[in-house]
């Protein structure tokens, strides 16, 4: 009975979002006050309902309904409740459950933190969300319906949680880049909101802001908390695979990373507005894609859900829809949207505007890496290839550079007209001292030369001293330093420290890509192998047995010249349900290197066969990540996105009603 | 006027040279980095040439797989059941390498065996790429025997 009620519950949202996507929108173009104040309660409701549907498959996997035949598939009695919790999002038809509520807890928080937008304006852009909500939910209903039972024949107990699931990575790393992923469609709506409204004005890009630094920083975190768990859960030392199914949240990242600065760039000059909007569209395709890709089963990975092609024909389809619907609308509201070139040929706009190409080049590179196995295996006939992470690499690291060259100059360069003379004066001497340091330093730690550290250092130095730099100049003025460094803005602040974030994320990944090494050999107990400065003492196994899983958990010795490090466990178990075998890492975390140990399997003889490695600074790619989700998070903070006057906006709405002969509804 | 063309010219140039750029560095990665695919069938026909960077996937042969007891050498037999093809590899097999399960393996062929760099393993259906999901496909179609549908979704009442 239970189960029906979510059933219910969806149909309910479905028919929600179908008026929200309807009425407040048809309200605004026709100044209806009724329709356009059905908005926010419509949001509200559509949240309740979702949230309803969430509530009561958590309330199955946790009383193990099993005619449930999602939590039949995706869960067993003896699983630990917090995994039974988080399975809702351990198959495709409960994560797509969950996308879907956390598009609609978007936009309650749309409904409530938009007291100073025009209600018109604000029923444009839920309008716009309810659309895609209506999209999602009838895609459930119809082909992915995760309270779909299994009777008269329920099964005795479920298949229990894919073992390489069962993890903390688990709990909080799909939430977050789903957060980040879906908080796109925000943006998405400001866009098309804005474009409808005609009302193509800084404002708009003002008050998509904070939700675009939003959605960035959760989708940063999101990225970074996979990396992390790919890299202790899959036992193979690294932090990036360029997976299939990696890529497209790396590149909904690199566009909206871009979007934020052009926003910034919008907002603060107001131009380059059609290229704001359409990357707004851009960044909700390339989110949409990546549901695609991963639903879709074209390209399967470690993310693939089971596939169907019905529902990738659904995704495709309500991509082209909303996409092709997008940019119909865009090139009819194109004569809007005429920037005047207000700036000079070195500028802060210049900069961005390389930063931007830059970074959408990047995002389509990858993209055509993604997809080109399968395109080449459509035209040639059959024929299967692989592209793999040198393919990436040699797209990525150049582009990446080169981005930090324009981001050390865009960040100290002024808007409109900047002189040369005066960006050598501020950053001759951070060039010469990063490219020093980034020879020297290498050299000195190490005693070797390698072109790949010097860069990695070189570049990193650039931005932090670029960062050191400009913080002087601007708090030069004042009386005191801690003055000084009070009276900068808060999204200044958070700017340079995601700035600096990134310069750690660049130390980490170049250095830790120059200078891990690793090696795999087979011990016997009381056996030990050295591995750079460190010796490894393997002093045997014991049997242990988990709550869901029997384990060989094996004991080792770290010495450092000598001394006694610590103590690690690696582990090699077998989850009883599944009878799938998992190997759980062993990792001595530290800020300058991590120790990582991963097991093979037992021989005859008793001894283990085992990889070992060492992955100097691989910490600083995600502090680097928290670093920069941290900037963008202070960014949102700043006071200047909910200070604005009513007054002041009115004004604005005028002028823009003006240009598009639009009568105003609401003041 | 004429200012404001040089500087949409430069705008223009700017994304001119980022995409030549792009597609220059793109074309020059693919062109190196791709490696092509094959089956055990494949291979005893003699269409790859020794030493060339290769994939192959295939079923690993019940009882075939032998392991050093004094170092991580391990040999098995890739077939896809009409042909079969010795395979070399130093290192630790993944989790889920099993007898009679879907492999691929990356390496080049040297002296008719297979010297492996890299074995992936067929994880469940939840933890497969997209070339060992072709392999399987492969192997299963060239064994022509019935394929089982596992799709899951909505096939409840």
């Amino acid at each position: 009975m239970v189960p029906e009620l979510g059933q219910f519950a969806l149909i309910l949202a479905f028919c929600l979002c179908a008026m929200l996507g309807t009425l407040p929108l048809a309200g605004a173009a026709t100044g209806n006050r009724l329709w356009i104040g059905l908005a926010r309660p419509l949001a509200a409701g559509v949240f309740v309902f979702l949230s309803l549907c969430m509530l009561i498959l958590g309330y199955s996997f946790v009383n193990d309904d099993f005619t449930v035949l999602f939590v039949a598939q995706h869960s067993n009695s003896l699983l630990p409740i917090q995994y039974k919790l988080t399975a809702i999002w351990g198959g495709h038809e409960g994560s797509f459950l969950f996308w879907t509520w956390m598009l609609s807890g978007w936009m309650l928080s749309v409904a409530i933190f938009s007291k100073a937008m025009p209600d018109d304006f604000v029923a444009r852009v839920l309008g716009i969300m309810g659309i895609i909500g209506a999209g999602y939910t009838m895609f459930m209903i119809a082909t992915s319906n995760p309270f779909d039972r299994v009777l008269p024949l329920a099964p005795a107990d479920g298949a229990d949680l894919n073992s390489a699931l069962q993890d903390i990575g688990f709990i909080i790393h799909p939430p977050s880049l789903y957060m980040g992923y879906v908080g796109f469609s925000v943006v998405f709506a400001f866009a098309i909101a804005a474009l409808l409204s005609g009302r193509l004005d800084s404002a708009w890009a003002r008050w998509s802001r904070p939700w675009a630094n939003a959605a960035w920083a959760i989708l940063t975190i999101g990225i970074a908390l996979g990396s992390w768990w790919a890299y202790y859960e899959l036992g193979w030392g690294g932090w990036w695979a360029w997976d299939p199914v990696e890529n497209p949240p790396m590149i909904n990242w690199l566009l909206g990373t871009a979007l934020i600065h052009s926003l910034a760039v919008t907002e603060k000059r107001g131009v380059f507005k059609s290229w704001t909007v359409l990357l707004a569209i851009m960044a909700f395709a390339a989110s949409l894609l990546g549901t695609f890709i991963t639903r879709s089963g074209l390209l399967t990975s470690v993310h693939a859900f089971a596939s169907d092609p019905t529902r990738g024909i659904y995704i495709l389809g309500f991509l082209g829809l909303v996409i092709g619907g997008s940019l119909l609308l865009f090139a009819l509201r194109a004569p809007l949207m005429k920037s005047e070139f207000g700036f000079g040929a070195v500028s802060r706009e210049v900069f961005l505007l390389a930063n931007n190409i830059i970074l959408v080049v990047a995002s389509a590179g990858i993209l055509l890496g993604t997809l080109y196995p399968m395109v080449y295996q459509a035209v040639s006939g059959g024929d299967l290839i692989s592209v793999g992470p040198p393919y990436f690499n040699i797209i990525f690291v150049p582009l990446m550079s080169l981005l930090v060259v324009f981001l050390g100059l865009g960040a100290v360069s002024r808007w409109k007209k900047t002189s040369v003379a005066y960006l050598k004066q501020q950053l001759m001497w951070v060039a010469i001292a990063s490219v020093v340091l980034g020879l020297v330093l290498p050299l000195a730690l190490t005693l070797e030369f390698s072109i790949g550290a010097t860069l990695a250092t070189a570049l990193g130095l650039w931005i932090v001293l670029g960062i050191v730099q400009d913080i002087r100049v601007k708090t030069a003025n004042k009386a005191t330093r801690m003055e000084g460094l009070k009276s900068l803005a808060v999204a200044y602040i958070g700017m340079q420290i995601a700035h600096f974030g990134f310069a750690v994320i660049l130390l980490g990944a170049g250095l830790t890509s120059m200078y891990s090494i690793e090696k795999s050999v087979l011990l016997a107990p009381g056996q030990s192998v050295e591995l750079g400065h460190y010796e490894f003492q393997f002093e045997g196994t014991e049997h242990l047995s988990g709550p869901n899983y029997e384990a060989e958990r094996a004991t080792f010795q770290v010495l450092r010249e000598g001394r006694f490090v610590r103590e690690l466990h690696p582990e090699k178990r077998v989850y009883v349900a599944s009878r799938t075998p998992s190997t759980e890492m062993a990792i001595d975390a530290g800020f300058t290197r991590d120790l990582f140990i991963t097991l093979g399997d037992e021989r005859e003889s008793g001894a283990w066969s085992m990889s070992l490695y060492i992955k100097p600074f691989v910490r600083w790619v995600w502090l680097g990540a928290i670093l920069m989700a941290l900037g963008g998070v202070v960014a949102v903070t700043d006071k200047r996105y909910r200070r604005l006057k009513v007054k002041t906006l009115a004004k604005e709405s005028d002028t823009a009603d003006k240009a598009d002969g639009y009568q105003p509804t609401a003041s | 006027m004429k200012a404001h063309r040089r500087k949409k010219l430069t705008i223009i140039g700017f994304i001119a040279t980022g995409l030549a750029v792009a597609i220059g560095l793109s074309l020059y990665a693919l062109s190196n980095t791709i490696d092509l695919f094959f089956t055990p069938s494949q291979i005893a026909a003699g269409e790859v040439s020794d030493g060339q960077r290769i994939r192959i996937g295939g079923m690993v042969k019940e009882g075939s797989v032998e392991q050093s007891q004094d170092s991580l050498h391990v040999e098995f037999v890739a077939t896809d059941y009409s042909h079969d093809l010795r395979v070399r590899y130093d290192g630790i097999l993944p989790d889920l390498f099993r007898e009679g399960q879907g492999v691929v393996v990356e390496g080049a062929v040297a002296n008719g065996v297979f010297e492996a760099s890299r074995v992936l393993a067929k994880h469940d259906e939840n933890y497969m790429s997209v070339e060992v999901k072709a392999a399987l496909d492969a192997a299963e179609r060239d064994r022509a025997m019935p394929v089982m549908a596992t799709e899951g979704g909505a096939s409840g009442t």
